[in-house]
Protein backbone atom coordinates (compact mmCIF):
# COMPACT_ATOMS: atom_id res chain seq x y z
CA UNK A 1 0.00 0.00 0.00
CA UNK A 2 1.47 3.33 -1.17
CA UNK A 3 0.07 6.36 0.20
CA UNK A 4 -0.42 9.56 -1.86
CA UNK A 5 -2.07 12.50 -0.11
CA UNK A 6 -5.17 13.99 -2.34
CA UNK A 7 -3.19 17.66 -1.64
CA UNK A 8 -0.82 16.19 -4.81
CA UNK A 9 -3.43 15.36 -7.28
CA UNK A 10 -5.14 19.11 -6.35
CA UNK A 11 -1.89 20.46 -7.63
CA UNK A 12 -1.19 18.58 -10.41
CA UNK A 13 -4.79 19.31 -11.61
CA UNK A 14 -4.34 23.35 -11.02
CA UNK A 15 -1.01 22.95 -13.02
CA UNK A 16 -2.44 21.17 -15.71
CA UNK A 17 -5.55 23.10 -16.32
CA UNK A 18 -3.16 26.47 -16.80
CA UNK A 19 -0.79 24.63 -18.70
CA UNK A 20 -2.85 22.53 -21.11
CA UNK A 21 -5.09 25.93 -22.17
CA UNK A 22 -1.82 27.52 -22.47
CA UNK A 23 0.26 24.85 -24.68
CA UNK A 24 -1.22 22.77 -27.71
CA UNK A 25 -0.13 19.06 -27.19
CA UNK A 26 2.76 18.13 -29.45
CA UNK A 27 0.61 15.59 -31.52
CA UNK A 28 -1.82 18.22 -32.56
CA UNK A 29 0.72 20.97 -32.83
CA UNK A 30 3.05 18.35 -35.08
CA UNK A 31 -0.33 17.25 -36.77
CA UNK A 32 -0.96 21.22 -37.87
CA UNK A 33 2.13 21.35 -39.18
CA UNK A 34 2.24 18.56 -41.53
CA UNK A 35 -1.00 19.52 -43.07
CA UNK A 36 -0.37 23.03 -43.20
CA UNK A 37 2.50 21.70 -45.34
CA UNK A 38 0.26 19.89 -47.44
CA UNK A 39 -2.57 22.53 -47.96
CA UNK A 40 -2.45 23.82 -51.39
CA UNK A 41 -5.88 25.62 -51.45
CA UNK A 42 -5.11 29.52 -50.57
CA UNK A 43 -7.89 30.36 -47.56
CA UNK A 44 -7.18 27.23 -45.94
CA UNK A 45 -3.86 27.67 -46.27
CA UNK A 46 -3.37 31.15 -44.67
CA UNK A 47 -5.61 29.87 -41.88
CA UNK A 48 -3.66 26.94 -40.92
CA UNK A 49 -0.85 29.28 -40.96
CA UNK A 50 -2.93 32.01 -38.33
CA UNK A 51 -3.60 28.46 -36.08
CA UNK A 52 -0.03 28.25 -35.80
CA UNK A 53 0.77 31.69 -35.17
CA UNK A 54 -2.52 31.89 -32.45
CA UNK A 55 -0.74 28.70 -30.52
CA UNK A 56 3.04 30.46 -30.69
CA UNK A 57 1.49 33.77 -29.15
CA UNK A 58 -0.41 31.81 -26.64
CA UNK A 59 2.19 30.49 -25.16
CA UNK A 60 4.30 33.47 -25.14
CA UNK A 61 1.86 35.97 -24.20
CA UNK A 62 0.18 33.48 -21.59
CA UNK A 63 -2.90 33.74 -23.14
CA UNK A 64 -5.35 30.90 -23.84
CA UNK A 65 -5.27 29.36 -26.94
CA UNK A 66 -8.73 29.66 -27.78
CA UNK A 67 -11.12 31.71 -24.51
CA UNK A 68 -13.07 28.46 -24.85
CA UNK A 69 -11.29 27.08 -21.75
CA UNK A 70 -14.03 24.47 -21.55
CA UNK A 71 -15.05 21.88 -18.89
CA UNK A 72 -12.38 20.40 -17.16
CA UNK A 73 -12.65 16.41 -18.10
CA UNK A 74 -10.47 15.06 -15.22
CA UNK A 75 -9.71 11.45 -16.26
CA UNK A 76 -8.12 9.38 -13.35
CA UNK A 77 -6.63 5.91 -13.19
CA UNK A 78 -6.12 5.00 -9.26
CA UNK A 79 -3.73 2.04 -8.76
CA UNK A 80 -5.91 -0.46 -6.42
CA UNK A 81 -2.65 -0.50 -4.05
CA UNK A 82 -2.65 3.07 -3.54
CA UNK A 83 -4.41 4.82 -0.25
CA UNK A 84 -5.61 7.71 -0.13
CA UNK A 85 -5.16 10.47 2.54
CA UNK A 86 -5.80 14.40 3.59
CA UNK A 87 -9.29 14.07 2.37
CA UNK A 88 -11.86 13.34 -0.87
CA UNK A 89 -10.60 12.57 -3.93
CA UNK A 90 -13.25 14.15 -5.80
CA UNK A 91 -13.17 17.20 -3.71
CA UNK A 92 -9.65 17.50 -4.01
CA UNK A 93 -9.74 16.96 -7.98
CA UNK A 94 -12.44 19.82 -8.31
CA UNK A 95 -9.91 22.20 -5.67
CA UNK A 96 -7.51 21.69 -8.63
CA UNK A 97 -10.24 22.93 -11.46
CA UNK A 98 -11.35 25.93 -9.08
CA UNK A 99 -7.43 27.17 -8.44
CA UNK A 100 -6.88 26.32 -11.79
CA UNK A 101 -9.25 28.49 -13.41
CA UNK A 102 -8.86 31.35 -11.52
CA UNK A 103 -5.32 31.54 -11.04
CA UNK A 104 -4.34 30.86 -14.58
CA UNK A 105 -7.29 33.61 -15.95
CA UNK A 106 -9.28 30.86 -17.76
CA UNK A 107 -12.96 31.21 -18.29
CA UNK A 108 -15.67 29.69 -16.08
CA UNK A 109 -17.63 28.02 -18.10
CA UNK A 110 -19.82 26.44 -15.93
CA UNK A 111 -23.31 26.73 -15.32
CA UNK A 112 -24.69 25.37 -12.03
CA UNK A 113 -28.03 23.89 -13.62
CA UNK A 114 -28.68 22.54 -17.02
CA UNK A 115 -32.20 24.56 -17.62
CA UNK A 116 -32.19 27.07 -14.81
CA UNK A 117 -28.32 27.99 -15.86
CA UNK A 118 -25.51 30.21 -13.19
CA UNK A 119 -22.22 29.99 -13.52
CA UNK A 120 -20.36 28.41 -10.53
CA UNK A 121 -17.86 31.15 -11.47
CA UNK A 122 -14.80 28.55 -10.63
CA UNK A 123 -15.47 26.40 -13.44
CA UNK A 124 -16.46 23.32 -11.07
CA UNK A 125 -17.13 20.75 -10.55
CA UNK A 126 -15.14 19.03 -13.15
CA UNK A 127 -16.24 15.98 -15.18
CA UNK A 128 -14.41 12.96 -13.63
CA UNK A 129 -14.18 9.60 -14.78
CA UNK A 130 -12.30 7.21 -12.68
CA UNK A 131 -10.40 3.90 -13.21
CA UNK A 132 -9.22 1.57 -10.76
CA UNK A 133 -6.03 -0.04 -12.56
CA UNK A 134 -3.44 -2.14 -10.97
CA UNK A 135 0.31 -0.77 -9.30
CA UNK A 136 0.20 1.93 -6.83
CA UNK A 137 0.22 5.20 -8.74
CA UNK A 138 -2.19 7.49 -9.85
CA UNK A 139 -2.22 9.20 -13.31
CA UNK A 140 -4.20 12.08 -14.06
CA UNK A 141 -5.29 13.43 -16.80
CA UNK A 142 -6.89 16.93 -17.68
CA UNK A 143 -8.26 17.65 -21.13
CA UNK A 144 -10.57 20.29 -21.32
CA UNK A 145 -13.38 20.67 -23.82
CA UNK A 146 -14.85 23.57 -25.49
CA UNK A 147 -18.85 23.27 -26.54
CA UNK A 148 -18.17 24.26 -30.26
CA UNK A 149 -17.07 20.89 -31.18
CA UNK A 150 -19.18 19.41 -28.13
CA UNK A 151 -22.18 20.23 -29.60
CA UNK A 152 -21.60 18.55 -32.97
CA UNK A 153 -21.27 15.46 -31.73
CA UNK A 154 -23.69 12.25 -31.91
CA UNK A 155 -24.16 8.80 -30.75
CA UNK A 156 -26.41 6.21 -32.46
CA UNK A 157 -27.57 2.80 -31.48
CA UNK A 158 -26.93 1.36 -34.69
CA UNK A 159 -28.11 -2.78 -35.11
CA UNK A 160 -25.94 -5.30 -36.45
CA UNK A 161 -26.93 -5.26 -39.62
CA UNK A 162 -25.71 -1.76 -40.63
CA UNK A 163 -22.60 -3.13 -40.66
CA UNK A 164 -18.99 -1.57 -41.44
CA UNK A 165 -20.97 0.46 -44.13
CA UNK A 166 -23.18 1.90 -41.41
CA UNK A 167 -20.31 3.30 -39.08
CA UNK A 168 -18.89 4.83 -41.48
CA UNK A 169 -22.08 6.66 -43.10
CA UNK A 170 -22.68 7.71 -39.45
CA UNK A 171 -19.42 9.52 -38.70
CA UNK A 172 -19.09 10.94 -42.58
CA UNK A 173 -22.37 12.17 -41.50
CA UNK A 174 -21.96 13.82 -37.92
CA UNK A 175 -18.77 15.02 -39.76
CA UNK A 176 -20.77 16.54 -42.62
CA UNK A 177 -23.23 17.87 -40.34
CA UNK A 178 -21.04 20.02 -37.96
CA UNK A 179 -19.28 21.37 -41.30
CA UNK A 180 -17.82 24.67 -39.45
CA UNK A 181 -19.55 24.62 -36.42
CA UNK A 182 -16.80 22.48 -34.59
CA UNK A 183 -14.00 24.85 -35.79
CA UNK A 184 -11.79 22.53 -38.23
CA UNK A 185 -9.68 20.64 -38.82
CA UNK A 186 -11.13 18.81 -36.03
CA UNK A 187 -10.35 15.65 -34.53
CA UNK A 188 -13.01 12.38 -34.65
CA UNK A 189 -12.53 10.47 -31.77
CA UNK A 190 -15.01 7.38 -32.59
CA UNK A 191 -16.62 4.76 -30.45
CA UNK A 192 -17.74 1.88 -31.12
CA UNK A 193 -19.43 -0.78 -28.82
CA UNK A 194 -20.51 -1.51 -25.40
CA UNK A 195 -23.71 -0.03 -24.47
CA UNK A 196 -25.47 4.04 -24.77
CA UNK A 197 -23.44 5.35 -21.49
CA UNK A 198 -20.21 3.59 -22.18
CA UNK A 199 -19.84 4.30 -26.17
CA UNK A 200 -19.90 7.55 -25.14
CA UNK A 201 -17.05 7.79 -22.81
CA UNK A 202 -15.12 5.53 -25.61
CA UNK A 203 -15.62 8.09 -27.79
CA UNK A 204 -14.29 10.74 -25.65
CA UNK A 205 -11.19 8.27 -24.55
CA UNK A 206 -10.45 8.06 -28.42
CA UNK A 207 -9.64 11.99 -27.78
CA UNK A 208 -7.57 11.95 -25.77
CA UNK A 209 -5.25 9.22 -27.49
CA UNK A 210 -2.60 11.37 -29.57
CA UNK A 211 -3.16 12.18 -33.32
CA UNK A 212 -1.14 9.98 -35.46
CA UNK A 213 -1.18 6.71 -33.19
CA UNK A 214 -3.10 4.23 -34.03
CA UNK A 215 -5.95 1.37 -32.79
CA UNK A 216 -3.79 -1.43 -31.83
CA UNK A 217 -6.21 -4.37 -34.09
CA UNK A 218 -4.96 -3.45 -37.88
CA UNK A 219 -8.45 -3.65 -39.55
CA UNK A 220 -9.65 -0.29 -36.75
CA UNK A 221 -5.68 1.09 -37.62
CA UNK A 222 -6.87 0.38 -41.64
CA UNK A 223 -10.21 2.10 -40.68
CA UNK A 224 -8.71 5.09 -38.90
CA UNK A 225 -6.61 6.29 -42.36
CA UNK A 226 -9.04 5.27 -44.79
CA UNK A 227 -11.89 7.52 -42.54
CA UNK A 228 -9.55 10.17 -42.74
CA UNK A 229 -9.30 10.05 -46.41
CA UNK A 230 -13.20 10.08 -46.68
CA UNK A 231 -13.13 12.82 -44.31
CA UNK A 232 -10.93 15.15 -46.23
CA UNK A 233 -12.18 14.25 -49.42
CA UNK A 234 -15.44 15.86 -48.35
CA UNK A 235 -13.59 19.79 -48.97
CA UNK A 236 -14.94 21.10 -45.90
CA UNK A 237 -11.80 22.63 -45.01
CA UNK A 238 -10.10 24.68 -41.70
CA UNK A 239 -13.21 27.32 -40.36
CA UNK A 240 -15.58 24.88 -43.51
CA UNK A 241 -14.26 27.68 -45.46
CA UNK A 242 -13.25 24.53 -48.14
CA UNK A 243 -10.20 23.20 -48.49
CA UNK A 244 -8.48 19.40 -47.72
CA UNK A 245 -7.34 20.06 -44.12
CA UNK A 246 -10.79 18.86 -42.51
CA UNK A 247 -9.40 16.97 -39.72
CA UNK A 248 -6.05 16.03 -38.59
CA UNK A 249 -6.86 12.92 -37.17
CA UNK A 250 -9.83 9.76 -36.72
CA UNK A 251 -8.86 8.02 -33.22
CA UNK A 252 -11.52 4.69 -32.73
CA UNK A 253 -11.72 3.35 -29.82
CA UNK A 254 -13.54 -0.55 -29.35
CA UNK A 255 -14.87 -2.89 -26.58
CA UNK A 256 -17.51 -5.97 -27.16
CA UNK A 257 -21.28 -5.24 -27.34
CA UNK A 258 -24.34 -7.11 -27.45
CA UNK A 259 -25.84 -9.56 -30.16
CA UNK A 260 -28.64 -7.21 -31.01
CA UNK A 261 -26.40 -3.96 -31.42
CA UNK A 262 -23.93 -1.92 -32.84
CA UNK A 263 -23.46 1.93 -30.81
CA UNK A 264 -21.19 4.08 -32.24
CA UNK A 265 -20.45 7.79 -31.17
CA UNK A 266 -19.10 10.48 -32.39
CA UNK A 267 -17.16 12.94 -30.22
CA UNK A 268 -15.70 15.67 -32.41
CA UNK A 269 -12.58 17.95 -31.01
CA UNK A 270 -11.56 20.91 -32.59
CA UNK A 271 -8.41 22.18 -33.39
CA UNK A 272 -7.73 22.78 -30.05
CA UNK A 273 -8.19 19.65 -28.63
CA UNK A 274 -5.77 19.24 -24.73
CA UNK A 275 -4.80 16.76 -22.84
CA UNK A 276 -1.89 17.14 -20.37
CA UNK A 277 -0.90 14.01 -18.31
CA UNK A 278 1.04 13.49 -14.78
CA UNK A 279 1.88 10.33 -12.31
CA UNK A 280 2.01 10.64 -8.88
CA UNK B 1 -5.70 41.79 -50.59
CA UNK B 2 -7.91 42.99 -47.46
CA UNK B 3 -9.89 45.37 -47.63
CA UNK B 4 -9.83 48.12 -44.22
CA UNK B 5 -13.59 48.59 -43.20
CA UNK B 6 -14.05 51.42 -40.26
CA UNK B 7 -17.50 50.72 -37.78
CA UNK B 8 -19.91 51.66 -37.04
CA UNK B 9 -21.04 50.25 -40.53
CA UNK B 10 -23.10 51.79 -43.31
CA UNK B 11 -25.31 50.38 -45.25
CA UNK B 12 -23.48 52.04 -48.56
CA UNK B 13 -20.16 49.71 -47.35
CA UNK B 14 -22.44 46.81 -46.30
CA UNK B 15 -23.46 46.64 -49.68
CA UNK B 16 -20.30 46.38 -51.38
CA UNK B 17 -19.05 43.58 -49.32
CA UNK B 18 -18.80 40.42 -51.03
CA UNK B 19 -18.67 37.07 -50.06
CA UNK B 20 -15.04 35.68 -49.47
CA UNK B 21 -13.75 39.21 -49.21
CA UNK B 22 -11.31 38.96 -46.82
CA UNK B 23 -11.89 42.59 -44.78
CA UNK B 24 -9.92 44.26 -41.55
CA UNK B 25 -11.92 45.73 -39.01
CA UNK B 26 -11.52 48.68 -37.35
CA UNK B 27 -13.96 50.39 -34.52
CA UNK B 28 -16.49 49.25 -31.77
CA UNK B 29 -17.60 45.00 -31.26
CA UNK B 30 -20.12 44.95 -28.72
CA UNK B 31 -19.70 41.20 -27.41
CA UNK B 32 -22.77 39.51 -27.26
CA UNK B 33 -23.65 35.75 -26.23
CA UNK B 34 -26.90 33.46 -25.25
CA UNK B 35 -27.99 34.83 -21.88
CA UNK B 36 -26.89 38.21 -22.72
CA UNK B 37 -29.78 37.48 -26.03
CA UNK B 38 -32.05 36.31 -23.94
CA UNK B 39 -32.12 38.98 -20.96
CA UNK B 40 -31.97 41.81 -23.64
CA UNK B 41 -34.76 40.52 -25.49
CA UNK B 42 -36.80 39.95 -22.54
CA UNK B 43 -36.26 43.48 -21.06
CA UNK B 44 -37.21 44.71 -24.47
CA UNK B 45 -40.61 43.46 -24.27
CA UNK B 46 -40.97 44.88 -21.19
CA UNK B 47 -40.01 48.60 -22.61
CA UNK B 48 -36.25 48.30 -21.04
CA UNK B 49 -33.50 49.50 -23.89
CA UNK B 50 -31.29 47.78 -25.76
CA UNK B 51 -28.12 48.98 -23.76
CA UNK B 52 -26.13 49.77 -26.57
CA UNK B 53 -26.47 52.17 -29.63
CA UNK B 54 -27.91 49.40 -32.35
CA UNK B 55 -27.53 51.49 -35.46
CA UNK B 56 -25.36 49.70 -37.39
CA UNK B 57 -23.87 48.53 -34.80
CA UNK B 58 -21.63 45.42 -35.13
CA UNK B 59 -22.06 42.39 -32.54
CA UNK B 60 -19.45 40.27 -32.09
CA UNK B 61 -20.46 36.84 -30.77
CA UNK B 62 -18.07 36.57 -28.31
CA UNK B 63 -16.81 35.75 -24.73
CA UNK B 64 -13.45 36.69 -23.76
CA UNK B 65 -11.52 34.80 -21.54
CA UNK B 66 -10.40 36.99 -18.21
CA UNK B 67 -7.24 39.51 -18.75
CA UNK B 68 -4.20 39.35 -16.58
CA UNK B 69 -2.64 42.65 -14.90
CA UNK B 70 -1.41 44.79 -18.01
CA UNK B 71 -3.60 43.19 -20.07
CA UNK B 72 -6.18 44.65 -22.56
CA UNK B 73 -8.18 40.89 -22.57
CA UNK B 74 -7.99 37.82 -22.68
CA UNK B 75 -8.22 35.47 -25.30
CA UNK B 76 -10.85 36.22 -27.40
CA UNK B 77 -12.12 34.41 -30.51
CA UNK B 78 -15.51 33.82 -31.90
CA UNK B 79 -18.85 31.59 -30.73
CA UNK B 80 -20.65 29.48 -32.74
CA UNK B 81 -23.64 31.69 -33.83
CA UNK B 82 -26.08 29.08 -34.66
CA UNK B 83 -27.50 29.24 -31.26
CA UNK B 84 -28.39 33.09 -31.52
CA UNK B 85 -30.59 32.77 -34.87
CA UNK B 86 -33.85 32.41 -32.50
CA UNK B 87 -32.60 36.10 -31.35
CA UNK B 88 -30.95 37.56 -34.58
CA UNK B 89 -33.67 38.64 -36.68
CA UNK B 90 -35.33 40.84 -34.17
CA UNK B 91 -31.46 42.75 -34.21
CA UNK B 92 -31.36 43.24 -37.59
CA UNK B 93 -34.96 44.78 -36.87
CA UNK B 94 -33.15 46.92 -34.31
CA UNK B 95 -30.87 48.05 -36.84
CA UNK B 96 -27.77 45.79 -36.44
CA UNK B 97 -25.73 45.86 -39.68
CA UNK B 98 -22.98 43.34 -39.02
CA UNK B 99 -22.50 40.28 -37.02
CA UNK B 100 -18.48 38.52 -36.34
CA UNK B 101 -19.08 35.10 -35.35
CA UNK B 102 -18.20 31.42 -36.72
CA UNK B 103 -20.53 28.39 -38.09
CA UNK B 104 -23.76 28.30 -40.11
CA UNK B 105 -26.58 30.78 -39.56
CA UNK B 106 -30.32 29.79 -40.62
CA UNK B 107 -32.18 29.90 -43.85
CA UNK B 108 -34.40 33.15 -41.90
CA UNK B 109 -31.15 34.76 -40.69
CA UNK B 110 -29.76 34.80 -44.30
CA UNK B 111 -33.05 36.25 -45.73
CA UNK B 112 -32.98 38.85 -42.89
CA UNK B 113 -29.48 39.82 -44.03
CA UNK B 114 -29.86 40.06 -47.22
CA UNK B 115 -33.52 41.88 -46.70
CA UNK B 116 -32.11 44.40 -44.75
CA UNK B 117 -28.55 44.87 -46.14
CA UNK B 118 -26.40 43.64 -43.56
CA UNK B 119 -23.15 41.54 -43.38
CA UNK B 120 -21.94 38.49 -41.41
CA UNK B 121 -18.28 37.72 -40.68
CA UNK B 122 -16.77 34.92 -39.65
CA UNK B 123 -13.78 35.00 -37.54
CA UNK B 124 -11.05 31.82 -37.36
CA UNK B 125 -12.36 30.27 -34.49
CA UNK B 126 -9.87 29.08 -31.83
CA UNK B 127 -7.63 31.48 -32.65
CA UNK B 128 -8.71 33.86 -29.52
CA UNK B 129 -5.05 34.83 -28.70
CA UNK B 130 -3.86 36.14 -31.95
CA UNK B 131 -7.51 38.28 -32.34
CA UNK B 132 -7.08 39.68 -29.02
CA UNK B 133 -3.72 41.40 -30.02
CA UNK B 134 -6.63 43.48 -32.62
CA UNK B 135 -8.23 44.48 -29.54
CA UNK B 136 -7.07 48.10 -27.53
CA UNK B 137 -9.78 48.40 -25.44
CA UNK B 138 -12.21 46.57 -22.86
CA UNK B 139 -15.23 48.53 -21.71
CA UNK B 140 -17.96 46.79 -19.55
CA UNK B 141 -21.64 47.89 -21.19
CA UNK B 142 -24.04 45.36 -19.19
CA UNK B 143 -25.19 42.19 -17.10
CA UNK B 144 -21.56 42.41 -15.56
CA UNK B 145 -23.37 39.39 -13.42
CA UNK B 146 -23.22 37.34 -16.29
CA UNK B 147 -19.95 36.97 -16.04
CA UNK B 148 -17.94 35.44 -19.09
CA UNK B 149 -21.27 36.57 -21.21
CA UNK B 150 -22.03 40.35 -20.23
CA UNK B 151 -22.08 43.14 -22.76
CA UNK B 152 -18.60 43.76 -23.75
CA UNK B 153 -17.68 47.64 -25.69
CA UNK B 154 -14.43 46.40 -27.81
CA UNK B 155 -12.69 48.84 -29.76
CA UNK B 156 -10.64 46.46 -32.35
CA UNK B 157 -8.30 47.77 -35.03
CA UNK B 158 -7.46 45.76 -38.03
CA UNK B 159 -9.60 42.75 -36.30
CA UNK B 160 -9.18 39.86 -39.53
CA UNK B 161 -12.22 38.70 -40.71
CA UNK B 162 -13.60 37.29 -44.09
CA UNK B 163 -17.22 37.52 -45.32
CA UNK B 164 -19.53 34.73 -44.90
CA UNK B 165 -22.91 36.22 -46.01
CA UNK B 166 -23.02 39.03 -48.04
CA UNK B 167 -26.27 41.39 -48.27
CA UNK B 168 -27.37 39.80 -51.55
CA UNK B 169 -27.89 36.23 -49.42
CA UNK B 170 -24.78 34.48 -50.44
CA UNK B 171 -22.85 31.89 -48.09
CA UNK B 172 -19.58 31.46 -48.41
CA UNK B 173 -19.52 27.90 -46.33
CA UNK B 174 -21.65 26.58 -49.26
CA UNK B 175 -19.46 28.81 -51.98
CA UNK B 176 -15.70 28.46 -50.61
CA UNK B 177 -16.31 24.48 -50.46
CA UNK B 178 -17.63 24.71 -54.01
CA UNK B 179 -14.78 26.40 -55.25
CA UNK B 180 -12.47 24.05 -53.71
CA UNK B 181 -14.05 21.44 -54.71
CA UNK B 182 -14.21 21.88 -58.15
CA UNK B 183 -10.96 23.29 -58.10
CA UNK B 184 -9.99 19.35 -56.68
CA UNK B 185 -11.84 18.22 -59.58
CA UNK B 186 -10.47 19.86 -62.63
CA UNK B 187 -6.78 19.26 -61.07
CA UNK B 188 -7.47 15.39 -61.05
CA UNK B 189 -9.02 15.10 -64.31
CA UNK B 190 -6.08 16.96 -65.56
CA UNK B 191 -3.83 14.59 -63.74
CA UNK B 192 -4.98 11.48 -65.88
CA UNK B 193 -1.72 10.13 -67.86
CA UNK B 194 -1.51 11.36 -71.53
CA UNK B 195 -3.77 8.91 -74.13
CA UNK B 196 -5.70 7.70 -71.00
CA UNK B 197 -8.81 9.50 -71.83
Amino acid sequence: MREIDVGRVTEAVQRMCISSNLHLPEDVKKALVRFHAAEDWRTAKVILSQLLKNCELAKKEEVPICQDTGMACVFLEVGQEVHLTGGNLYDAVNEGVRRGYIEGYLRKSVEADPIRRGNTEDNTPALITTDIVPGDQIRITVAPKGFGSENMSALKMLKPSAGLEGICDFILETVENAGPNPCPPIIVGAGIGGNFDHVALLAKKALLRPVGTHHPDPFYAALEDDLLERINALGIGPQGLGGRTTALGVNIETMPTHIAGMPCAVNIGCHVTRHETEVL
Amino acid sequence: MERHIDLPLTEETAMSLRVGDHVLLSGVLYTLRDAAHERMICQLEEGIPIPFDTKDAVVYYAGPSPAREGQVIGSAGPTTVGRMDKWTPQLIDLGVRGMVGKGKRSPKVIEMISRHHAVYFGAIGGAGALIATHIFKNELVAYEDLGPEAIRKLTVKDFPAIVIIDCEGNDFYELGRKRYLNDERSRLFHAVPEGVH
